[in-house]
């Protein structure tokens, strides 16, 4: 379900969900019954949200029908309750642009250059976006972009530096594979001994650290060293005292964290970094856009996945107007109504 | 009911009232106790409700479980007596219980 995102032309659609968590995605199913195409954008690689990204093995309780479930199906079952209605899912990006054009309608852009032109725009961003964790050293900040990597863009312009990967999941042990060959110098920094990647690539790790090609280095960073952006030295805290390592390249996995991000540059207004909505449509301020799930407030407002499933019902009958306003909404249940059936491909 | 003590980065003091069987971060929470962010609410998948437990209650507290040092590899400046305080259910064994919080949470 996913598309060639750099298409130059902008997409032209009914509504634009920002957010694949499971309010957005919900949201598809209650758009598609009221005939509102969508697309969807996640600066996540997969659907889900926080249920597929912070707890997707754990059990949820309180999903009503449902006695439990885990984070990653209730990703799956959405996913496969939205699919006649063939939303364009948009993931690795981050919609950063978003305003009203002359004709009414909304432009957007995104982080990777995919333009969208909707009539309608549901923000279902939940806590924000998902943004990499920034270790809490002093000074961190002057080395972002030059010597300190979040992600790795271009594998190219890491060739020969002196490599200082931390952290002991599949990230840091993918990308030290991939550097290893590449680097003048590679050290994978982790806490601890044990290592929560794919036991394959520890082996591969290991591997790579007995042939002298990587460095395994049991410590904590507590300090960078380095002038104008350019990182020169980590001091890394081990069981046998400080050591400063030469480190050009500095690449720290310490999970996700969620970020409001762009969305506060919008002119929406904002409830302590919540976008507040009225309780009938679930709209903003702005005509047009409306918020649900996590992200929004009103009065009484629940962080809960059910609470973000009414208010996407609610809210595509009043995008349904503005998505098709000759078109009368009537109301019909999905158990009796032949033409929701149609559109479910179940008649 | 237990008592439980925070200690802050800067020597000062913060005393919970905890009911029984809630955990050490419900406690602080409840208690408005400065720097435990605790942003997942308790469900292990965050770290940021980090604590060094007092070297005299290490025995009667535990050790952290697997899932947990999972998680403890997201946080920060990672020590022997480190816990994620959702994870340390309270008991009457635990009152008095002394935990310092770290000087960052990521
Ligand atoms: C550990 C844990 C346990 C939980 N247990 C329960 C439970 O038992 N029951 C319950 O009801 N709820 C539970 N919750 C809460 C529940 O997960 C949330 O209420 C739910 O995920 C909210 O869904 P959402 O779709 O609104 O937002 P999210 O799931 O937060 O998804 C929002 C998505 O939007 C994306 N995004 C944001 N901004 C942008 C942008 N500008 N561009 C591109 N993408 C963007 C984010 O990357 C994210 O993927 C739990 C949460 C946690 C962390
Ligand atoms: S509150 Fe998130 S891990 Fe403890």
């Amino acid at each position: 379900m996913s598309s060639d995102s750099s298409a130059d032309a902008p997409i032209e659609t009914d509504v634009v969900i920002i957010g694949a968590g499971p309010v957005g995605l919900f949201a598809v199913f209650e758009l598609g019954l009221v005939d509102a195409k969508c697309h969807v954008i996640d600066i996540l690689p997969k659907v889900g949200g926080q249920c597929a990204e912070l707890y997707p093995e754990k059990p949820i309780y309180d999903v009503p029908g449902l006695p439990v479930v885990t984070g990653q199906e209730l990703t799956d079952r959405l996913m496969e309750q939205i699919k006649p209605f063939g939303a364009e899912m948009h993931l690795g990006e981050q919609l950063n642009s978003l305003r009203r054009g002359d004709d009414g309608r909304f432009y957007m852009g995104t982080d990777a250059g995919t333009q969208f032109i909707a009539k309608s725009v549901v923000i279902a961003a939940g806590g924000g976006s998902f943004t990499p964790k920034r270790p809490p050293l002093s000074g961190i900040e002057a080395f972002e972009g030059t010597s300190v990597h979040y992600a790795v863009r271009r594998m190219e312009t890491l060739r020969g530096k002196d490599v200082m990967i931390v952290g002991g999941g599949d990230s840091a042990l993918d990308w030290t594979l991939s550097l290893a060959p590449i680097a003048n110098s590679l050290t994978l920094v982790h806490r601890r001994d044990e290592f929560r990647g794919a036991p394959h690539s520890v082996d591969q790790m290991r591997a790579l650290v007995a042939a002298g090609k990587v460095r395994l280095l049991i410590g904590q960073m507590t300090g960078l060293q380095g002038d104008n952006g350019e990182l020169q030295t980590v001091t890394v805290k081990t069981a046998s005292g400080d050591e400063a390592v030469t480190c050009n390249a500095l690449l720290p996995f310490f999970g996700l964290t969620m970020k409001l991000g762009p969305i506060a540059d919008w002119g929406l207004n904002l409830h302590e970094n919540l976008i507040s909505v009225d309780t009938e449509r679930f709209e903003t301020n702005e005509k047009g856009i409306f918020a649900i799930g996590d992200i929004n407030w009103y009065p009484g407002k629940l962080k809960l996945i059910l609470s973000g499933f009414h208010e996407a019902a609610l809210m595509a009958q009043a995008a349904a107007k503005i998505v098709n306003p000759d078109k009368k909404v009537t109301f019909q249940y999905t158990t009796s109504s032949s033409s929701l059936q149609k559109k479910l491909g179940v008649k | 009911m237990a008592k439980i003590t925070f200690i802050q980065p800067d020597g000062t003091q913060d005393v919970a009232e905890a009911e029984l069987g809630m955990t050490v971060m419900e406690a602080a929470k409840q208690s408005d106790v400065a720097g435990i962010d605790a942003e997942c609410g308790g469900s292990c998948a965050c770290a940021t409700c980090h604590v060094y437990v007092d070297a005299a209650w290490r025995e009667k507290v535990g050790k952290a479980a697997n899932m947990e040092e999972d998680m403890l590899d997201f946080a920060f400046d990672v020590r022997e007596e480190s816990r994620l305080s959702c994870q340390i259910r309270i008991t009457l064994e635990l009152d008095g219980l002394i935990v310092r919080v770290p000087a960052k949470q990521f």
